[in-house]
């Protein structure tokens, strides 16, 4: 095996150290002494920017009608096959609504295709990223959780506008 | 004195002398964090009372509550023994170590160290060599390649560094001409701290003493990313405390032998041009010695977060083909300067 030969070209004092140790030291010290990135989190929360794809939630107008459409496009390009939509008609000509609604948690992977394929701008990705729970049947999200006022939504509405 | 009054009053300073190490190491532990922390620009333990100050004992208990678990393959008188040795030396070598000058209490002259012995110097010496045993010991015993592996290397490397440690600490001996930690410490009056009369020596010394209690850039027998744990792999609950603990305990004294030998113990320069009262004086000595030895945990720990692990061969080569020959030309030029002056 051929011997590598590596060229070191290091000074005298670096290579006795104990300068370069010294000058490590000093920006150790110097780091110990700015200011701290971390956020307590229980107390201090995250607050994310409009590009921030967290829990899946369904638009509702401000007179409480849902903007879904239940064209079940969400449901077909879900990578993880995480929701489920049941249609049902309203009794306006021609227009559905979705019966059942039903996103399971458990499987979501906040890719936010969902989101890109609607074309009612209905299922938005929300801020909301605390989403622990305790038992499996809780991972299901019905509509009860999903329905959320359009006016808080607002943030993301215009993001997906713009960039969409 | 009387046979009862030293026993009473050398079963106090123990008392002290121990509760004080046991406090200062899981406070220590804290500070390693916090430090830690800080350094890499966070805020480090803040839950566990006002800003985390009872983090420590939250540790410890969680420790004790844990399960003992002896693997199968292990040796288990040894591997029992092991930890025990580990904080029988870590406890047993402050004892020497002088904290304070000697200072009158109801008309008797009471040192401020346990026990004051003419060679104390070699027994620090002795004790932090029985150490090694603690560690091989536990490698060997735990029946696991990982904590073979660390118990090795800390056996190689802690028998290198021991003779870098000791010439430099012959350099010391020949200056103070006396094995007593406090005729050295004496010897050390004014500016005459052997951190000035002998750089070369404070250099070799605190290297060395990097790498006899197994700190960062000498931690090879821990090395996390190649060794999971290293010697105490595999150790669990208040076990594993015990080398834990133990391994501060040896930063508390390695930092001690540091400021006693080089950095000069408790004295303060010019604090006899005051003309202080006696009380004061002593009073004013003890916490500059204990504020030499906090400034030494902290360059310990400031260190562990500087600078990186060296490799096995660099660390073999620096004990041997630098650090040895550098103490020994410090010997010399301490016998010059023994000849000189």
């Amino acid at each position: 095996m051929a011997k590598k030969n590596r060229v070191k070209d290091l000074s005298f004092s670096q290579r006795i150290y104990i300068v370069e140790i010294v000058k490590g030291l000093a920006l150790t010290f110097k780091n110990m002494l700015k200011p701290k990135f971390t956020m307590e989190y229980p107390e201090v929360k995250f607050d994310p920017p409009a590009s921030y794809r967290g829990r899946p939630v369904l638009a509702m107008e401000d007179n409480g009608q849902e903007r879904c459409v239940a064209c079940g496009l969400c449901s077909r390009v879900c990578p993880a096959l995480a929701i489920e939509v049941r249609a049902a008609e309203t009794e306006n000509e021609k227009e559905r609504y979705p019966e059942k609604f039903e996103i399971n948690m458990l499987r979501c992977i906040f890719c936010g295709f969902c989101e890109e394929v609607c074309p009612e701008e209905a299922i938005l990705m929300s801020k909301d990223y605390e989403l622990a729970f305790t038992n499996r049947q809780d991972g299901l999200y019905g509509k009860d959780k999903l329905l959320t006022p359009v006016s808080r939504l607002q943030d993301r509405i215009n993001f997906i506008r713009q960039f969409k | 004195m009387s046979m009862l009054e030293v026993i009473i009053i050398s079963l106090v300073k123990i008392l002290v002398i121990a509760t004080l190490m046991l406090l200062t190491v899981s406070y220590l532990v804290y500070f390693e964090r916090k430090i830690a922390a800080w350094a890499q620009n966070r805020i480090g333990p803040n839950r566990v009372g006002p800003a985390g100050i009872f983090q420590p004992f939250a540790d410890v208990l969680k420790l004790l509550l844990k399960e003992d678990i002896v693997p199968e393959a292990a040796n288990k008188p040894l591997h029992t023994l092991a930890p025990i040795i580990a904080l029988f030396v870590a406890f047993s070598t402050f004892a020497v170590l002088p904290i304070g000058p000697s200072f009158s209490l109801f008309g008797k002259q009471i040192p401020f160290v346990v026990a004051d012995v003419n060679i104390g110097i070699l027994y620090v010496l002795a004790l932090t060599s029985l150490g090694v045993y603690a560690i091989t010991f536990s490698g060997w015993s735990s029946g696991s390649k990982y904590s073979l592996l660390g118990g090795i290397r800390s056996s190689a490397q802690m028998i290198s560094y021991e003779i870098s440690m000791g010439f430099s600490v012959a350099g010391v001996i020949l200056l103070a001409q006396s094995l007593r930690p406090v005729a050295i410490v004496e010897a050390q009056s004014g500016w005459m701290w052997n951190i000035i009369l002998q750089p070369i020596g404070f250099i070799t010394f605190l290297v060395s003493a990097f790498a006899e209690t197994n700190r960062l850039p000498f931690d090879l027998p821990e090395a996390e990313p190649e060794l999971v744990g290293g010697y105490h792999t595999e150790y669990s609950s208040m076990k594993f405390a015990a080398f834990f603990l133990s391994e501060y305990a040896n930063m508390i004294i390695s930092s001690a032998l540091i400021v006693t030998l080089y950095l000069g113990g408790w004295q303060i320069p010019y604090l006899e041009t005051l003309h202080l009262s006696a009380g004061l004086t002593v009073a004013l000595q003890i916490v500059a010695f204990i504020a030499k030895l906090v400034f030494m945990l902290f360059f310990f720990i400031w260190v562990r977060w500087s600078i990186p692990r060296f490799r096995y061969d660099q660390l073999m080569n620096i004990g041997w083909k630098v650090m040895f020959p550098l103490s020994l030309l410090n010997l010399l030029w301490v016998a010059l300067l023994g000849m000189i002056f």
